[in-house]
């Protein structure tokens, strides 16, 4: 009785109060040496990513997504896979997974020193089709295979799934058929599934609905949200996820990786921005975001483009 | 605007819908009823172009509002009648208020620093005007060059006369997130010149993140304190992306019953604080997520983006809007 009063309370407080309770902690993935790189035209020399890498580490990130071990024909960017995981500084603490397309992928990681991987589901059948040649359904059994392999080696597994509030080739994407996508995934052993606006059109209303649909099936403590910015509305779609119950958020450092379906246009949102974000809000992530936005700064300046964050481009001069 | 709080002795007591809101969690579901239209106010014309460093032509400026008139905005700051030797970009200031088409139901108001600004105004056609505070003193004092209180005194002239003309008067509140010069800014300081304003007669308080810092906590703060002396539905936020942050406050204060909502079409107007920065968050941006949200504009997002264009090909600038950057090319 007393937790329903205390609980009806919270919920007819006037709207003057933001009321929902955000997390204190969030976990930010960063995703910007694999799936920025990947989505640069510019490819980057080994040396570079290491660095970049090392920096993301120095900078706090918990979780740094470092390669792609995707046969080099399909992805040129990631094609010095084993030279970056053999590289790169490991920090204690840290995490840094890679992507396994299949289970020669899973092999090739493990052997290079990877200690968690990630596979990509499609919450669309055309994606996948287009994407990866193959049906959802087809997909998600190749990805049995990773994850019965990744149990033995006792590699923890993160799951992906892409379209989730849009898809480029069918447009509107039932939140049902995420749900049903993210428990398969979360059933064959996935710790933690990624749910990804690929082509960030998603607005929260979006958003609130498919984590509603989604956390119906996965705990919501094991979900985690991939917002791009294609369109703008990346941070609004990360805070009412917060206010959901969400505390994992992927990003990209200078909010690098364009759209591969919307040319010129933006993709991934920036850690910087999501930091900053989290910080204002009073939640902790553990990022140090002057030494992020060195890493910003040193890879834009590697591919020698502009960055995409915002607060990295506002520069205060008074 | 908010519910009266019962205090239920037993689950018995609730109503059906109590309990169903109850058992899903504040956390499960959005929960907070948001506004079902909001009006947008366009500020392009005015604060986007006077932040802008090439000087428009008076053709332009007609036609840019023309445009947006007919993308279905209902408010669209109009000029400014401020001295031109201040403002250059808009000294063309009674040109464009004779020049623009004016639409039945649309809004055209402009900047008044001043009665002498008020009656040009007025003389111009202006049915609508618009007086700016500031929620810090280091900043008005380097602004205009005078004490928040001062300006105030002076603003009541402006609203006296509006008064007496039957002209509606905005007020705008400056640095309510943060200032460059005073840093950290106190919502209760805010409160107070939000009310000062309300008091002397302006029918609307817009809110501004002059330099885009806040985050949705701070709105969140802000709002608490300034709807403790101004009614909700008389307040507005206009806030500033430098940061990347606008949208995520926008949504906040819709949560929290704003429905009023100030935005420069292609995000027009960069930060004068922050070389490089981006400044007024996009109104392309806005309508989508409202539009997204369920929520009514009357705005036309295909006509609003072609007014967008058609302002950046005349300023030779991208757009700072990432609808518009976003071409599906499939």
């Amino acid at each position: 009785e007393l937790i329903i009063k205390a609980a009806f309370k919270m919920c007819v407080q006037d709207g003057a109060s933001a009321g929902k309770t955000l997390p204190e902690r969030v976990k930010i993935v960063e995703v910007g040496p694999r799936d920025g790189l990947q989505n640069e035209k510019t490819v980057v020399p080994s040396e570079v990513k290491i660095h970049l890498i090392d920096m993301l580490s120095e900078a706090g990130l918990s979780v740094i997504e470092a390669t792609s071990f995707v046969s080099p024909k399909w992805v040129p960017q990631m094609a010095d896979q084993v030279e970056v995981m053999m590289g790169i500084h490991r920090r204690p603490g840290v995490s840094y997974p890679v992507l396994t397309p299949n289970l020669k992928g899973f092999l090739a990681a493990v052997n290079a020193g990877a200690a968690e991987v990630a596979i990509f589901g499609a919450a669309s059948e055309l994606f996948s089709k287009k994407n990866i040649n193959c049906s959802v359904d087809e997909s998600l059994q190749r990805f049995e295979v990773v994850t019965k392999a990744a149990k033995e080696a006792g590699v923890p597994v993160r799951g992906y799934v892409s379209c989730v509030l849009g898809c480029p080739y069918e447009g509107k994407v039932s939140p049902d058929k995420v749900a049903q996508v993210a428990k398969r995934l979360y059933s064959m052993g996935c710790y933690e599934i990624s749910l990804g606006d690929t082509i960030g059109v998603g607005t929260p209303g979006g958003m609130t609905e498919m984590l509603q649909a989604v956390s119906r099936e996965v705990p919501v403590n094991a979900l985690a949200v991939h917002c791009h910015d294609t369109y703008g509305q990346a941070l609004a779609n990360i805070l009412i996820a917060l206010q959901m119950g969400i505390s994992v958020v992927d990003s990209s450092v200078a909010g690098l990786g364009g759209c591969p379906y919307a040319q010129g246009a933006s993709g991934n949102v920036a850690t910087e921005d999501v930091v900053y974000m989290l910080h204002g809000l009073g939640i902790q992530t553990g990022v140090d975001l002057p030494k992020l936005m060195d890493a910003g700064a040193f890879i834009c300046c590697s591919l020698n483009k502009k960055t995409s964050s915002k607060v990295a481009q506002a520069t205060c001069k008074l």
